[in-house]
């Protein structure tokens, strides 16, 4: 087994390429495709596991690397690693992967072995982008990313798909581009393309800048960020339910770990200017989605605006600047992927049954469904960040990580104002689920529509499963990521549970609020 | 290895509900209903049972030494960030296990009766059986996160079993109001928890665990110069949990939950997590007159508007959950005197009397055929006499007649409230009390005095109820007569034992307060003890007096309004042109005035200016598709699209792909 076990993160990248290339040309029967799709992605799965349980702990560097030069005499190499942040995604993003393969089983009839064909090749682009350690090499797995997506937007989506899969595509191709000439700039100045060159490099204040600023805002769309969103609501609600899935459960997270991995550690000068910005977005998009989502007649759109939201938390504890807030992030990339992950799921089971998502046309639905409006109702929990469910942790290490964030100015007001998201997020999930599944069964067109099948609870099952696995033992995740997170944040001046550091550099003072207030008194 | 079982019993005295839950959620209607009752019987009865164990030990031990912690593993645990999964006992968590295990156990075995003819009734046992797991959490937890975990626990089963008929809106509407409420005060909780949370971080020694209570307790020194911050924080969260002004709204609606619900957990328990989480953190709370003078003047002042609303309901739920909120005032108005053992004492009372008083009406309700209108009830008296006479007991102990349990509780109160110096909440206080005693003697003559009332179809059916609901009437009948004993006060002739028991608990406090703040310890209870004993003796024969006195013209007035001279209470509706009384009866009107300020507007604003404005009309619209660049390319893909080769250009892509990376990699 050693040839697999030494090219591990080759393996697990490309095999559903190779998945994809194989379903576009031999295996197109639509009974074949789904086996042979489904067998792919668990095979996946179980390749990741071996890199669950062989990680080391203990260490924060890059595990598994597999480094080939590649061109130019070795400065561009196909380069892959996996540290405790890759990690933790990477078995989101194949642990997502059959399910979604199985959520397709009824919902996508046509060119079925197409359309498997390209969420396989998402997931190998998802995958190479959080192994790649190369920067040209990540930059082509992040284009890569967006042809699948464009296609199975455009081809399987909804009424108005082109519009929303044009959408998508220009919004991120915009982003991108400003990312790629930053890329090139470093390369210019390192004469590599290796991550690590890169983090050498000394890089002047201005320069810096600028240089965060054009990688952000590629993270930031893909994030999105307000006021970079509207091309979310449009993708969400035209993509297949599989397409919502991967979009929500993996791909937004792209643009938080980039900001992770690279904007942030990168330029280090960027983030100290940015960061009190950068929070006032995320907490606006915190704010702003929650309205926005509390109005809207559209379930998906309710959902895919609550994503607004989260993701605002995201941003919120990585920019907080504080160990804790980070991690905290991190935990909720996971936390959202999994119930937001499991809301558009449960949307696509009502959208299959009555071909409609508008909230108006529903009620009462519990009365012929309980299990279906079981399952939703845990889903909203997790989402609204009910204790014993993932979310809360993740939500609440971030607020407490912005609260108590001495680094960035106004921080500890942005926590304040975030957490009214705890408020919004409860009204108008529990008001969309009172509307839908509560009350009368008022419209005839919803009677003797069938429960969940065994299949849809095969899918639904092993999400809610972890949800409440990481809300009583997060540890699962956080122990792997700690000595990680501090080597990627370590070019950062970041408050560490013991904040000596801080201590040294400002008035020491045993409360935070003066600390604050003195400096930006200066 | 003996020691070791009663503290592992901790875990035990949580997870066993959880397990009934479970059973009963998942096998749910596979289950015959009277399997499922049983089965949820006997979890919160074998909790019970193990409280009792855990609480003999804890007698058994010398009073400074009385607790007993269980730590299950790491539950946050980042850095310096180290909150355990851990349960703990000490006398005030004792007290509240055994309030909460026995009173929920009667109030299950009730529901067997109650919930007979309900085929819902496992999914109504395995949320009652969760409501208890997610209490006993909060009473249990070793430190302020478990606390809340157990307290969004309990509001997610408020909110499940509120709209357990879910059939009705209204219902559905009810229990997601009061979970969204509920969420405001947590807002405010979660605040205060980061306050503390974020100050005490840097100061942890290694092995201490954030939000602890004995490590929080520890470093109160650290804590002092934000406790005012802290505290009011904190006190958001009570006032949404313990339904006190401004965020009591939610609790009349609960109402519209099942009775057993109404009587567990939004009378005898979950709504006095607010007065257990301010005693449980009373080191904190005493460290901050400000805080301390808010609570018990946000106390009071509940406690009499309550009691006025109360006065003008027809609902016979209606009333008993505006008592209810009154008497959760009174709660927070000891809390707020410093008085935290008399607080509690005032949970243990209330839990008994007003959990007996919504059985009752359970049993009312049951027998009129669910109908709640009192203005349609009348002369129950007779036929239901158990319900009658244990209501009476009820009423009398809620009224706060000597010698049943809600006299001595309430009349400390107010004793404590008059001794630190808070002559005018005690005048308030006073006041309620008279107004308490009025509308519920109000409530026993329309429902069980007089005519019936009702139609003939009803009225054939009425009958008292069967024995699973009327013997924990009985039970909680004698507790509610002699449930009080316990806490006799000395000037009575009593031992006060309830209060030694709590000594360990609230004794710290007056040392650290009188380490930092002098003036503190005066607001303490204890505090008052010395000094002019004689002459407090004997102001508190008079006080108490007074208000057994004052207690009995409230029922005595009831009595004359509604049962002999009916006129006045006509009379009274017709008062001021009628409206005095159509305030009361619309409850000043406090739900129409935050939706029309607040709700309404914010869903205006979200719908026209953030959705259809700002998102639709400014981003999207000018930003987006104003933008020439990105209409042309939107155009030209189309087109490409419009031509139906997809995969062609899939393979185009790919074929690129592969053709770009092999070309590199070779000429490189």
């Amino acid at each position: 087994m050693s040839f697999i076990t030494d090219h591990i993160l080759t393996w697990v990248t490309f095999l559903p390429l190779a998945g994809a290339l194989l379903l576009w040309t031999v295996v197109r029967r639509e009974a074949q495709a789904r086996i042979f799709a489904m067998a792919i992605a668990l095979a996946d799965f179980v390749l990741s596991l071996h890199l669950w349980f062989h990680f080391d702990t203990g260490r924060g560097d890059d595990q598994f690397v597999e480094r080939v030069a590649w061109l130019f005499n070795g400065q561009i190499s196909y380069h892959l690693g996996m540290d405790g942040i890759s990690l933790v995604l990477v078995m989101l993003t194949t642990f997502l992967g059959p399910l979604v393969v199985l959520s397709t089983w009824r919902a996508v009839t046509e060119r079925v072995a197409g359309f498997l064909g390209f969420v396989l090749f998402l997931q190998a682009a998802m995958l190479g982008t959080f192994f790649a350690r190369d920067m040209l090499l990540f930059y082509v797995f992040w284009e890569a990313m967006l042809i699948p997506m464009y296609f199975i937007i455009g081809i399987w989506g909804g009424q108005q798909r082109i519009y929303a899969a044009v959408k998508f595509f220009i919004f991120t191709m915009v982003g991108s581009v400003f990312m790629l000439v930053g890329i090139i700039y470093l390369y210019l100045q390192a004469g590599s393309m290796n991550l690590t060159d890169f983090l050498n490099l000394q890089i002047g204040h201005e320069a810096q800048l600028w240089l965060f600023a054009a990688f952000f805002l590629a993270f930031a769309i893909k994030v999105p960020l307000f006021p970079l969103h509207t091309w979310l609501p449009d993708a969400h609600v035209q993509a297949p339910t599989a397409g919502s899935v991967i979009l929500a459960g993996v791909l937004l997270k792209m643009g938080t770990y980039g900001m992770l991995r690279f904007a942030m550690p990168l330029f280090p000068e960027g983030v100290a200017y940015f960061a009190p910005y950068i929070n006032i977005l995320a907490v606006i998009g915190i704010i702003y989605g929650a309205l926005v989502a509390m109005v809207q007649p559209d379930v998906k759109k309710l959902v895919a605006y609550s994503s607004v939201s989260h993701l605002g938390f995201v941003v919120l504890g990585l920019f907080s600047l504080t160990s804790v807030g980070i991690a905290g992030g991190v935990f909720q990339m996971l936390a959202h992927g999994l119930s937001t992950g499991a809301l558009f799921l449960l949307v696509g089971v009502i959208y299959e049954r009555r071909h409609t998502r508008e909230v108006s046309e529903f009620g009462g639905l519990a009365h012929g469904m309980p299990l279906y409006a079981t399952f939703f109702m845990i889903a909203t929990l997790a989402s609204i960040g009910l204790p014993g469910l993932a979310g809360f942790v993740g939500e609440f290490m971030i607020l407490f990580g912005a609260f108590s964030s001495q680094a960035v100015a106004h921080a500890r007001l942005m926590a304040i104002l975030a957490a009214t998201g705890v408020v919004l997020g409860a009204i108008y999930m529990l008001w969309m689920y009172q509307r839908v599944f509560l009350g009368k069964l008022k419209n005839v067109k919803n009677e003797g529509l069938p429960d969940l099948s065994l299949r849809e609870m095969a899918v639904l099952i092993p999400l809610v499963v972890f949800m409440f696995w990481l809300g009583v033992r997060p540890g699962l995740v956080l122990d792997r990521l700690g000595p990680s997170l501090e080597k990627v944040t370590a070019p950062l001046n970041i408050q560490a549970d013991d904040h000596h550091i801080l201590q040294s550099s400002t008035t020491a003072t045993d409360n935070p609020v003066f600390v604050i207030r003195n400096t930006e008194g200066q | 290895m003996e020691s070791h079982t009663t503290e592992m019993m901790l875990r035990w005295i949580v997870v066993v509900p959880l397990l009934g839950a479970a059973l009963n959620g998942l096998l749910n209607r596979r289950l015959p209903r009277q399997v499922a009752g049983l089965l949820a019987c006997t979890a919160v009865g074998i909790s019970f049972a193990m409280s009792v164990l855990v609480f003999l030990r804890l007698a058994g031990m010398p009073a400074e030494a009385r607790f007993l912690s269980d730590t299950v593993t790491t539950w946050i645990g980042f850095g310096n960030l180290q909150v355990d999964l851990g349960f703990a006992i000490d006398p005030l968590s004792a007290v509240m296990a055994l309030i909460v295990t026995g009173v929920g156990f009667l109030i299950h075995i009730y529901s067997l009766g109650y919930m007979a003819h309900d085929k819902g009734s496992p999914r109504f046992f395995a949320y009652l059986n969760l409501f208890i797991f997610a209490m006993m959490t909060l009473v249990l937890g070793e430190n302020l996160l478990m606390l809340f975990v157990g307290w969004e626990g309990v509001g997610l089963c408020s909110y499940l079993l509120i709209s357990f008929w879910f059939t009705d809106e209204a219902n559905a509407a009810a229990g997601k109001k009061a979970f969204v409420v509920n969420r405001i005060g947590d807002f405010g909780f979660l605040l205060g928890m980061f306050l503390i949370g974020s100050t005490l971080l840097p100061h942890l020694g290694a092995g201490e665990g954030l939000f602890n209570f004995q490590v929080l307790q520890h470093h109160t020194g650290t804590l002092a110069p934000l406790a005012t911050a802290i505290c009011l924080l904190l006190f958001v969260g009570a006032t949404g949990k313990s339904a006190q002004i401004p965020l009591y709204i939610w609790l009349p609606d609960a109402m519209a939950g099942p009775t057993p619900v109404s009587a567990l957990i939004h009378a005898a328990t979950m709504v006095t997590a607010g007065v257990y989480m301010i005693a449980r953190l009373n080191f904190l709370f005493v460290l901050s007159p400000a805080a301390m003078t808010v609570i018990a003047v946000v106390g009071a002042v509940t406690a009499i508007f309550a009691s006025t609303i109360a006065l003008a309901q027809n609902d016979i739920k209606k009333v008993l959950a505006y008592s209810t909120v009154s008497q959760l005032g009174y709660m927070m108005l000891a809390c707020g005197v410093g008085a935290f053992a008399v607080g509690i004492f005032h949970v243990m009372t209330h839990a008994f009397f007003k959990a007996l008083l919504f059985l009752g009406s359970g049993s009312v309700i049951h027998a009129m055929s669910d109908e709640q209108d009192m203005r349609v009830m009348g002369g129950l008296r007779r036929k239901l006499p158990v319900t009658f006479w244990t209501f009476i007991a009820g009423t009398l102990a809620l009224a706060g007649i000597a010698p049943l349990a809600g006299f001595f509780s309430k009349d400390e109160i107010l004793w404590k409230t008059w001794s630190s110096g808070h002559t005018l909440l005690w005048a308030v206080g006073f006041l309620a009390a008279g107004l308490t005693a009025f509308y519920m003697m109000r409530l026993v003559v329309l429902t069980f005095f007089g005519e019936n009332r009702a139609s003939a179809e009803v009225k054939s059916h009425i009958h008292e109820s069967p024995a699973t609901m009327t013997i924990p009437l009985v039970v909680l009948a004698i507790l509610s007569i002699a449930g009080g004993w316990v806490g006799i006060p000395h000037f009575l002739g009593g031992g006060a034992q309830f209060e030694q028991w709590l000594e360990p608990v609230f004794a710290q406090h007056a040392v650290a307060a009188e380490a930092g703040h002098g003036a503190v310890a005066q607001v303490a209870g204890h505090a008052v003890e010395h000094g002019a004993e004689h002459s407090d003796t004997t102001m508190e024969w008079i006080l108490a007096g007074a208000s057994l006195t004052w207690g009995l013209l409230g029922l005595l007035a009831g009595y004359l309004v509604y049962a002999r001279k009916v006129g006045i209470a006509t009379t009274f509706q017709k008062l001021g042109g009628g409206w005095p009384h159509r305030l009361l009866l619309h409850k000043y009107y406090v739900d129409e005035i935050y939706e029309g300020a607040i709700i309404r507007p914010g869903f205006r604003l979200s719908r026209t200016v953030l959705w259809r404005v700002v998102d639709m009309g400014i981003i999207d619209g000018i930003l987006v598709k104003g933008s020439a660049l990105v209409v042309a390319v939107v155009g030209s893909v189309l087109r490409l699209f419009q031509n139906g080769l997809v995969r062609f250009y899939a393979w185009s892509f790919t074929l690129g792909v592969t053709v770009f990376v092999l070309y590199l990699s070779f000429s490189g």
